[in-house]
């Protein structure tokens, strides 16, 4: 009995604000500003019309008027950059987190070290800089612009992740496949990368998380095209006033990818956030 | 685990790595480090100013303000989220069809853009319309955030907690299912009591990932900008300026890049040497183990 009693306290204070935000989404803008009502007394789907009416602009088709795509166009622009940088860190971390798990080589710690260097680096650093440097190479308002910049932090994450996953497979697998006349990229691709998928997937779903909660780094490096629904709820948040059945809405919908990719990684989870290493 | 083979040629499989973080990295730290020790009047014309910015504000006010209330931040959100988090994953279930349904829920709050999660709080806490706030004010405190600096701190550690909590109890939790039921039988026959167990099986098992768990908090606390910057914006006045909001403000809003570039590299490392201190000791830890 008293062991349900904590974690039940505990998820209640957790899902309080997010039902507040839900239930905010659902109001019309004068009920909310009329007063406090702890559920919604005239329902309502104007605030989610209003964001998802642009979902033609995306396919090709005709957008209703009055309508602003921008909301659409934001949500398509993060899951394209969170896609890009997700693949992009994943494929350069693999052979690199082989290396450290398997190998002993000149300088690895240290190069460990200095990849995690990066992870600590406050992003408020970095901000200037970057928009300088993705400036000068041209790639300002891109989606790969931001999927590069989030690898400053996710890639030394996903080298940490994988490592600890491949480090708890015996390097006896290595040796039978080269023994069993094995080629490295035949073994690596067939034999290795099934057997450490959870870890793949442990890490995929790391620098999802990270790169779809980052907003300074994402907004600073982009204005009109790749622009990311973060940065939308940010400039209806201070422009149009007080517009909060809109902004809960739109922070509902921004739950929802998160939520979808807990749930693949569910049976992994409590491994994954201990990086591979319990 | 068998010892590591010697070869030289696995610097190959590290260099795409390399490649895209040193891009990342280094061009715009060398930036700053340049910017740092210089001086301009605009049209982009530089003269070498030498120390004179790092000088400058270490010594201002400003910055020991901001720099204080980010210790005071960080050490609070830390001593509250770790006892609170190994408390918590203590007393859930091993085992059971609710446990992947508590792990979903509870790692919720991690997947919601930060902004969004300033944004929520923001909601939930207005005096008049929120739930925080409505309730707090009918129960007949004056509470609002927007004005009293001490309402926006409790806030924002309230939402930090909420926010991050549930990472501490996922590696907690992830430490103590890695428990051989057999330590647990042995402690009974034993006949040791719950604080035994907790001091000598449970929290021994559980060091390496507390480390890591207070390694992420530490460095993502002290970095925190997001939250406070959409809940508070760094007020009311400055109560709640944050060295990244500080930051932020005079590299992007004032452009005075060489003291902003200053205060980066300071505040860099103050990071990078906290940071340093618990790796070594978390790989200490692994030596031992392994």
């Amino acid at each position: 009995m008293r062991h349900w009693l904590i974690p039940t306290l505990y998820i209640v204070f957790l899902m309080l604000p997010i039902y507040w935000l839900l239930s905010m989404s659902f109001k019309t803008t004068n009920e909310i500003l009329g007063g406090f009502t702890f559920f919604p007394q005239t329902w309502t789907l104007e605030n989610y019309n209003a964001i998802l009416c642009g979902y033609p602009d995306v396919i090709g088709g005709k957008v209703p008027a009055g309508c602003d795509v921008s909301w659409i166009w934001g949500y398509v622009n993060s899951l394209t950059y969170v896609t890009l940088n997700t693949i992009i860190s994943i494929a350069v971390a693999l052979p690199a987190a082989y290396a450290f798990s398997r190998y002993k080589f000149l300088g690895d710690k240290h190069l460990f070290f200095w990849l995690l260097t990066n992870r600590m680096a406050p992003p408020a650093v970095f901000a200037l800089p970057f928009f300088q440097l993705y400036s000068s190479v041209n790639l300002f308002d891109t989606h790969i612009a931001v999927a590069l910049a989030h690898c400053l932090f996710n890639i030394p994450l996903a080298v940490w992740i994988l490592e600890g996953f491949m480090s708890s497979i015996p390097k006896e697998l290595d040796e039978t496949a080269y023994v069993d006349g094995y080629s490295f990229s035949s073994f690596f691709f067939k034999i290795f990368v099934p057997n450490i998928g959870a870890g793949i997937g442990v890490a995929a779903f790391f620098c999802f998380m990270f790169s779809w909660v980052e907003l300074l780094l994402a907004k600073t490096l982009t204005a009109v095209d790749a622009k990311p629904i973060a940065a939308t709820m940010t400039k209806t948040a201070s422009s149009s006033g007080y517009e909060l059945g809109l902004l809960a809405a739109a922070g509902c919908l921004t739950i929802i990818p998160g939520a979808i990719v807990i749930w693949f990684v569910r049976n992994y989870i409590a491994k994954g956030f201990a990086m591979g290493r319990v | 685990m068998a010892a590591k083979t010697e070869n030289q040629r696995a610097w190959f499989f590290v260099i795409p790595v390399i490649l895209l973080v040193a891009f990342n990295a280094i061009v715009p730290l060398m930036t700053v480090v340049n910017y740092s020790v210089q001086e301009t009047f605009g049209n982009n014309q530089f003269f070498w100013s030498g120390v004179t910015w790092f000088e400058e504000t270490l010594k201002s006010e400003r910055f020991q303000a901001a720099l204080g209330r980010q210790l005071l931040f960080t050490a609070i959100i830390l001593a509250i989220e770790i006892p609170l988090g190994i408390a918590i994953a203590l007393s859930m279930p091993r085992s059971g069809p609710w446990v992947s349904v508590c792990l979903v829920l509870m790692s919720l709050p991690l997947l919601i853009p930060w902004n969004v999660v300033g944004s929520m709080w923001n909601i939930f806490a207005l005096p008049d319309i929120g739930l925080l706030g409505y309730t707090l004010n009918a129960m007949g405190f004056n509470y609002d955030y927007t004005q009293q600096p001490l309402a926006a701190w409790a806030t924002l550690i309230a939402m930090d907690v909420w926010h991050w909590t549930s990472l501490v109890v996922l590696l907690s939790y992830a430490g103590l299912i890695s428990i051989p039921d057999a330590y647990y039988q042995a402690a009974k026959i034993d006949g040791a009591g719950k604080w035994a167990v907790f001091r000598h099986i449970q929290l021994p098992k559980m060091k390496r990932v507390l480390t890591i768990a207070i390694l992420l908090r530490f460095m993502d606390s002290f970095m925190i900008y997001t939250e406070p910057f959409v809940l508070t914006g760094g007020g009311p006045g400055n109560a709640t300026t944050f060295l990244s909001i500080d930051l932020v403000k005079k590299a992007l809003g004032e452009f005075d890049l060489g003291p902003a570039a200053a205060m980066s590299l300071i505040y860099f490392l103050i990071t990078l040497l906290v940071s340093w201190l618990f790796y070594t000791v978390m790989m200490r830890n692994e030596g031992e183990e392994s």
